[in-house]
């Protein structure tokens, strides 16, 4: 260990389901272990700062997407269902009935929600940022998000950036 | 694996990853330095992520090992 802490910048710019977990795992592990976080919401991340998160995944979109079911026995739970792409895309609620599953699934292997792990991220003491430029963009208000949480743009989060020893774009 | 003695324990049974070591980092924040924690765990991944986690942050794994598919660490509070 050294007096000076490691750092850490995430650049978190995906607002589904899937692409939520990894900044907030990886912020809250970083955290845990003693390195210096800051997390810059932008883009279609944004949302994930809200006090409500409506996050989904869109199996449409991402063809490698596994479709288990979270219940029955075993061998149905190991199914990996075929569903057409002409389905999955049109159909109504789809996404919305996909989301649940996956859902369901996290909570069956007790996995972290989403929410748990941005409270456990806040009080570690991560920096969450919000991109001022997205929220103009996007029509949000400071009063849309969550306490705790802080403001800035490229040349703020890049100045803490340049010398962290980690940096990822999600 | 021997019978270690320890001051405080910790079940993270059914939790996955990274739950395992944000509530150990949660639970020896709040011990002395030099007490052992207990931590009991089903992750397997928690196998590695345990000791990286505590080689990182000063803290020493006195023992661990695995016990009717329980991973145990005892887990010794550094700085």
């Amino acid at each position: 260990m050294t007096d000076e802490p490691k750092k850490m910048a995430i650049i978190a710019s995906q607002g589904s389901l899937d692409w939520a977990y990894p900044p907030f795992i990886l912020a809250s592990t970083a955290a845990a272990m003693g390195i210096e976080t800051k997390v810059f919401f932008t883009f279609y991340g944004l949302p994930l700062l809200k006090p409500e998160i409506k996050a989904k995944v869109t199996p449409a979109a991402n063809p490698a997407m596994p479709m288990k079911m979270p219940f029955g026995p075993k061998g149905f739970q190991s199914i990996n269902w075929p569903i057409p792409h002409a389905v999955s895309g049109v159909m109504p609620g789809f996404d919305t009935v996909a989301t649940s599953l996956m859902k369901k699934t996290f909570a069956n292997k007790g996995v972290a929600t989403i929410t748990e792990l941005r409270d456990m991220c806040l009080m570690l003491g991560v920096d969450l940022i919000a991109c001022q430029m997205t929220m103009d963009v996007f029509g949000f208000e400071e009063k849309d998000f969550i306490e705790g949480i802080s403001y800035a743009g490229a040349a703020a989060f890049l100045d803490f950036a340049v010398d962290a020893d980690i940096q990822l774009f999600i | 694996m021997t019978q270690q003695t320890y001051d405080d324990e910790l079940d993270c049974s059914g939790m996955n990853c990274p739950l395992p070591v944000l509530k150990t980092k949660m639970k020896i924040d709040e011990m002395t330095k030099g007490a052992v924690l207990l931590v009991s765990t089903t992750d397997p991944g928690s196998c590695k992520d345990m000791p990286a986690w505590a080689s990182r942050v000063g803290h020493k794994i006195v023992d661990s090992g695995e016990v009717d598919g329980r991973f145990l660490f005892y887990v010794q509070k550094g700085e």
